[in-house]
């Protein structure tokens, strides 16, 4: 199942490595999903059977792929398609926070190898691109469901190196949440998304979550029985 | 903290759950709190070690370690916020009333983390340091035996590299900046301690993003200020005072470099990032970590 970029990616890393080949079984997961992927693609390719993220820590990993393909297509849109009044100041933001999610977004491609699920087609079409408060009230959607999500498959996680990364990824989102959140006037948090008396994040699990980004999925799109959703 | 719907939700995950903490099993056998003798707030933690005898791991402090850890941290965050907010409303620290809001929140949050990590800690496991530790904002003209927020905890009392932190509002942002770029990478160093623990590990990561989103604001809060370096970011870029933007003195500096170590890395699990979206962007895409000990290094200059 390994690919020669898997190989490389991942040697010198020991840990990580042979974590990867202890989930041989989950591989087949993963491999037998790419047939089936192929095989429910009706003839006039309109309909797709949700693609089927596998268990284990493949399956955390794709959904954190899946979850950073979003977040990635959409900056990327924001900042091909700028909304009108832009500042230079949020621009370079945005462009910034773009170039982070497109790295996190390469970085799980290349860490899942022949694992990883397809590419996602996004669809925004709910999103006013040329309107100021759309583009940043949808940023402060991906940021906020993005930091509810890596909290909340945390403890799936059962490889200790890809609980750090989470760790390092989820930190940076929710730097952007906070960001974003000051653009449009906000405090950092509210009850939305802040338990006020405990003064913890609400996270979400991946049943929760799915949900909201399929919303934002056209052709295939998630489905993570073995993350209970 | 739904104990009882976690239960369910661990069956719903794992079929043999209740066959593994049958009391038939040996390993269960030996965990002789559990049971009528544990208190209903130590469930958590009680859980977590059921987790680990369930499953064959090591059972092992670090639970309550990591716990009284983050609650060294927590309480350092609590005080300082309590202080601070006491002097804007003496009208010694001149906090402009838009950004008053943010430090407010942040005040309620670090002292609702002190709430709750003392909740699932339990009296029994607070470490005896800890409890010595008070919250009370700190009088004006007088000096905690806790805490000292100038950086001077291990020398004169207040005479430390911002020993204007309660007077000065941008010293005060450096320092809140400081103490919350800790809080998010000291938590990500605890992570791997808690392990599959789904009670007290998901509590960890909620406080941690409540951590980095603090940071965040704190740093686009010093971002609108005068003087504020250029293009100085809610993310973390490079290391040293690229990374902190704080360069009032060489003490504070010297104080405040450790916080952003390693910060400068652009490879990730053994892969080098610089290439998708260049190298700037390969540090800011990834808050590192930080182990216990760099954390208290750099908590000793504040903490006595």
């Amino acid at each position: 199942m390994k690919t020669t970029t898997q190989e490389s990616f991942l040697a010198g890393q020991g840990m990580a490595r042979r974590s990867f080949l202890r989930f041989a079984g989950a591989s087949a997961v993963a491999a037998g999903l790419m047939t089936s992927i192929s095989s429910c693609k009706k003839n006039d390719g309109t309909d797709f059977q949700p693609v089927d993220i596998g268990s284990g820590d493949l399956a955390v990993l794709n959904y954190a792929y899946a979850l950073e393909q979003l977040e990635a297509a959409f900056y990327t849109q924001v900042i091909s398609n700028p909304y009108n009044g832009i500042s230079a100041d949020e621009r370079a933001l945005l462009t910034e926070i773009r170039d982070h999610e497109v790295i996190h977004r390469e970085f799980f491609k290349k860490a899942l190898g022949s694992n990883a699920i397809p590419e996602l087609t996004p669809n925004f079409s709910a999103i006013n691109f040329s309107d100021r408060a759309n583009v940043l009230g949808a940023a402060k959607t991906f940021e906020d469901l993005g930091v509810a999500a890596y909290n909340g498959v945390g403890y799936m996680i059962q490889t200790v190196d890809y609980l750090v990364l989470a760790g390092k990824i989820v930190s940076v989102e929710a730097r952007h949440a906070a960001l974003i959140r000051n653009l449009l006037g906000l405090n950092f948090a509210d009850s939305t998304i802040l338990d006020m008396n405990t003064g913890l994040e609400k996270s979400q699990t991946p049943a929760q979550v799915i949900p909201q980004a399929n919303a934002f999925l056209q052709g295939f799109k998630i489905s993570a029985p073995g993350l209970g959703a | 903290m739904d104990i009882l719907n976690l239960f369910n939700d661990i069956q719903a995950a794992d079929p043999e759950f209740a066959d593994r903490i049958s009391p038939r099993r040996a390993a269960i056998k030996n965990i002789t709190s559990f049971g009528s003798k544990v208190a209903v707030a130590a469930l958590p933690f009680a859980f977590g070690t059921l987790f680990k005898k369930a499953y064959g791991q090591t059972a092992t402090s670090s639970v309550n370690d990591v716990l009284n850890f983050a609650l060294t941290a927590e309480l350092v965050e609590a005080t300082f916020y309590n202080t601070a907010v006491a002097r804007a409303t003496a009208g010694t620290l001149a906090i402009p009333t838009n950004d008053l809001n943010a430090i407010k929140l942040i005040q309620a949050d670090e002292n609702n983390h002190v709430t709750f990590l003392r909740s699932v800690l339990t009296s029994a496991n607070e470490s005896a340091a800890n409890k010595a530790r008070s919250t009370a904002a700190i009088p004006a003209g007088t000096f905690s035996t806790s805490y000292d927020y100038s950086g001077a905890a291990k020398g004169v009392p207040g005479a430390g590299p911002f020993s204007a932190v309660f007077t000065n509002y941008d010293i005060f942002l450096a320092v809140s900046q400081a103490f919350e770029d800790t809080g998010v990478r000291a938590y990500k160093g605890q992570a791997g301690f808690l392990k599959g623990n789904q009670v007290v590990l998901t509590a960890a990561l909620n406080i941690h993003s409540v951590e980095a989103r603090h940071a965040a604001y704190i740093r686009r809060l010093r971002a609108t200020r005068a003087g504020a370096p250029a293009n100085f970011r809610s993310w973390v870029t490079g290391d040293g005072t690229t990374a902190s933007g704080i360069t009032v003195t060489a003490a504070a500096t010297a104080a405040t470099n450790p916080i952003y170590a390693n910060e400068a890395t652009t490879a990730q699990a053994g892969a080098e990032l610089s290439g998708i979206a260049g190298a700037k962007a390969a540090t800011e895409a990834f808050d590192e970590i930080l182990s216990t000990n760099d954390t208290l290094a750099i908590l000793t200059n504040f903490v006595k």
